[in-house]
């Protein structure tokens, strides 16, 4: 284990600006890639970036969202002070979403992004309270080794 | 097969600059839910979509998706086509409808892209 100093990136995503959402994850992508990160695990942090700032903007009220490059891992940050999640047991299973209309007919809201974000992540850590905000945290470990 | 192919088999047109028409494709996934490519298509698959807002490019290009097809004929808003071309995404837009799509490119030999499972099934 080296002591370098972890590589912190931080964008503040604005809220249900369908426009410019996406931006956070691309360049995520693009800064993983130009440090020689293999292309799959590119392509997961991607996903779980690119999920994780979708739900900043339409569920979270806006919020930022940081990229921690470590030796060993990447971890993915999304904090909002948003409404927060009532029930994460019901979030986390595949079809819940509380989207509305105008997100899913943008072709999102199916209720497949917190289960995504599980399955393309080595580890992840939800902290949310009603009324107060939500922070995810992923990790994925670079040398692909998973917590038991 | 290439994608110049498919679009001559489509009889579709390039929308945007659509550079790289020569990339190799050997599977697709069809759908208008994004959150069902995210979770199920898998990667260098190319893309068929009615949908043609601007997040269809990004959720193509977090998948490194060689290509997209937009089906009937629907004509993609600028901001979709100005970020395609920004990321050197090539898109193709048919009149035909997405079963039909499907159908040609199928009979075609292109293969449908491995899919996991959903949980609990
Ligand atoms: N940051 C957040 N703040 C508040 N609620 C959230 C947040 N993230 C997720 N949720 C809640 O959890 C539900 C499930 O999230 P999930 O990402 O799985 O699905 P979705 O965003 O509704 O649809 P999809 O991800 O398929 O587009 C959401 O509908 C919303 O109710
Ligand atoms: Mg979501």
């Amino acid at each position: 284990m080296s002591a370098r100093e972890p590589l912190i990136v931080q964008r503040e995503v604005k809220p249900l600006d369908f426009l410019a959402a996406g931006e956070t994850a691309s360049e995520f992508k693009e800064l993983l890639k130009s440090l020689g990160i293999p292309t799959d695990i590119c392509r997961r942090a991607s996903i779980v970036t690119y999920e994780a700032e979708m739900n900043t903007v339409i569920h979270g009220g806006g919020g930022v969202m940081s990229l921690r490059l470590e030796d060993d891992a990447i971890i993915i940050v999304a904090e909002d002070q948003g409404p927060g999640i009532a029930d994460l047991e019901k979030a986390m299973q595949e079809g819940y979403s509380t989207a509305p209309d105008f997100v899913r007919e943008m072709g999102f809201g199916a209720g497949m992004g917190l289960p995504n974000i599980k399955k393309y992540s080595d580890k992840l850590e939800i902290d949310t309270r009603v009324g107060e905000g939500t922070t995810l945290r992923a990790y994925i470990f670079i040398k692909g080794q998973r917590e038991e | 097969m290439f994608l110049s192919e498919i679009l001559g088999l489509l009889e579709a047109e390039k929308v945007g600059k659509s550079e790289h028409l020569s990339v190799e494709i050997g599977c697709a996934f069809a759908s208008d839910l994004m959150s069902d490519v995210l979770a199920l298509a898998s990667p260098g698959s190319l893309l068929i979509t009615g949908l043609t807002n601007i997040q269809i490019v990004r959720t193509a290009s977090m998948l490194d998706m060689p290509g997209v097809v937009f089906v009937r004929g629907k004509r993609p808003a600028k901001e979709t086509v100005e970020l395609a071309d920004k990321m050197g995404l090539p898109i193709i837009l048919t009149n035909k409808t997405m079963f039909e799509t499907c159908g040609i490119l199928y009979a075609a030999g292109i293969k449908s892209c491995f899919c996991p499972k959903r949980s609990g099934q």
